[in-house]
């Protein structure tokens, strides 16, 4: 069952593109939401790394994406890249030094890091548009064939298609002996040290790729939106998509995507029908999935199961 | 004499500020046996903690292959050839048996080799880690390690808590290790006579000291010693 759960996805995903043919912006939102909670699911789901600043490697590669399609090339993929590069740095310079603390200092620091690349991108307004945001990207076709649209069309296959390559990606990366060793580093540092891995530079390995997959959600959204504000380094970016990952499921990559997709459409569903109180909605839902399913939406199957079989077999 | 693989010279180590081993002399050679007895608390796992850096180095010298590495973080001591199989077993939960093998894989090893030596396992592979059996977490706490290549061996009381028929399968992948001749295997048991039946050379440890350093048969023929600092008797 489970090798047919990214079909699932995909086609879901295919067939909302026709469902929902005015909400395109929407959904290309989930998707980008998808990609940044992937990357945390790497670092904190497989490596273990708790942090509440992945919204700073999203943020530099917005601002990477968005500064690359303004003053060298307007070319999405090569601005990808650019994203990519850039959350990888941020991620590679700040996780040298952050991964070498423990705990709850290593929260703090990255919330530390988010906060400095904000106040940042704040003061060099010359550079940044400041408060206002980066203005005026203008993106080339896809690959010279595909112009962004009004409608978001374009947009929402090209989101589309680099999620699904990153997951392809993180799958395989998964599957492989660094993404076992990353499980294990999170189950017992100190038994994979033992058996022959540096848990810190496998840490900061991790750390990388997931900011450089952040940064690439980041320059989607430069690219999409043709728009880079302060708000891509928010601390409430970070922990919502902290919590859209407990909520789908850490360390199972179906899970961040679930969890991504559930939370945005309740919070989307919520908010147009209460804009004062959707917030107890989502509080609800989260503590509900909390104590109900403590591995999150992607282990209901499971425990529908358990509960369906002990009542059969209660009754015979 | 054989060039030492192992050696520790007047090692002082412990938790933190407290010494637990004091002036630990020993060497190994490539293809020997060596048993360590001695009663709980004695310092068996200590030593074997600190061969593969775990715990604070007070004084002293490790050395593998003439080589200090004292300093070493785990990590690089087991790349230069020390592996250790923990009492604790620390299988990883959520992997299944080959993903738990495959996580330590290491240059040429390869998964035939842990299944040849435990076909238990190659039954198991799908299986997740909390899914076994002590004596089938054992075994795989110790393909796991020989996944890694090492020269030494190090086994801490692997035997302990499992049944009679497992403890006799468990020593007889430790022959088939240490027949070949091309890795020392370390044992430290509390089952005195199984350990000193498959070593040839023991080591008796008492309030963080040796006391006995010699071959195993002599020292199945000093029930004093093995009364004073073990506790039991053995048949002879």
């Amino acid at each position: 069952m489970g090798r047919f759960v990214p079909l699932i996805l995909l086609a879901v995903a295919v067939g909302l593109y026709f469902l929902l043919p005015y909400n395109l912006a929407f959904l290309t939102r989930i998707l980008i939401m998808v990609l940044l909670v992937l990357s945390l699911d790497l670092v904190l789901g497989y490596a273990g790394i708790a942090t509440l600043g992945q919204a700073a490697m999203y943020g530099a590669g917005a601002y990477a994406a968005g500064l690359f399609a303004i003053h060298v090339w307007a070319d999405p993929l090569a601005g990808l890249v650019a994203g990519a590069v850039a959350g990888a740095i941020l991620a590679l310079v700040s996780g040298l030094v952050i991964l070498r603390a423990q705990g709850l200092t290593v929260i703090m620091l990255t919330i530390a890091v988010a906060q400095i690349c904000a106040e940042i991108a704040n003061r060099a307004r010359d550079i940044t548009g400041g408060a206002d945001g980066l203005r005026g990207i203008r993106m080339d076709p896809v690959l010279g064939l595909f112009e962004f649209d009004f409608v978001g069309q374009v947009g929402y296959w090209y989101a589309l298609i680099v999620v699904a390559v990153i997951f392809c990606f993180l799958m395989v990366l998964g599957r492989s002996s660094f993404g076992l060793s990353l499980r294990g580093i999170h189950e017992s540092p100190a038994r994979m040290g033992a058996i022959g891995v540096s848990v810190y530079w496998r840490r900061v390995a991790a750390y990388t790729i997931g900011g450089a997959i952040a940064g690439i959600a980041g320059a989607l959204t430069a690219q999409i939106t043709q728009l880079v504000s302060l708000e891509t380094f928010a601390f409430v970016l970070s922990a919502e998509a902290l919590i859209m990952l407990i909520l789908g499921g850490t360390g199972r990559l179906y899970g961040a995507a679930i969890g991504t997709f559930v939370f945005m459409w309740a919070h989307h569903t919520a908010a147009s029908n209460d804009p004062f109180n959707w917030l107890f909605v989502i509080g609800a839902m989260v503590l509900a999935v909390v104590f109900l399913l403590p591995k999150g939406l992607i282990s209901m199957p499971a425990a529908l199961t358990q509960i369906f079989k002990g009542g059969r077999d209660a009754g015979t | 004499m054989a060039e030492p693989l192992l050696e520790l010279s007047a090692v002082t180590a412990g938790y933190g500020p407290t010494h637990v081993l004091r002036g630990i002399d020993l060497s190994l050679t490539k293809g020997e046996r060596l048993a360590v007895i001695g009663r709980n608390g004695a310092g068996k796992t200590t030593l074997l903690a600190t061969i593969m850096g775990l715990t604070r180095l007070h004084g002293g010298k490790v050395r593998l292959h003439g080589l200090e590495i004292g300093a070493m973080a785990p990590f690089r001591r087991n790349a230069a050839g020390l592996g250790l199989v923990p009492q604790t077993r620390d299988i990883f939960p959520s992997l299944s048996v080959e993903e738990n093998l495959l996580s330590a894989m290491r240059g040429d090893a390869s998964l035939d080799e842990a299944y040849t030596l435990f076909p238990r396992l190659k039954e198991r592979r799908r299986n997740g880690g909390t899914q076994l059996s002590g004596g089938e977490q054992q075994m795989l706490a110790i393909a796991r390690t020989l996944m890694t290549r090492p020269e030494v061996i190090l086994l801490d009381e692997p035997l302990e808590g499992l049944a009679p028929v497992i403890c006799e399968q468990l020593m007889a992948a430790f022959e088939e290790l240490a027949t070949d001749g091309t890795r020392a295997v370390v044992l430290v048991e509390q089952h005195v006579e199984a350990a000193l039946s498959f070593a040839t050379r023991a080591v008796l440890m008492s309030n963080g000291q040796i006391v006995f350093d010699g071959p195993a048969t002599e020292l199945r023929e000093r029930p004093d010693l093995l009364h004073r600092h073990v506790g039991v008797g053995i048949e002879t």
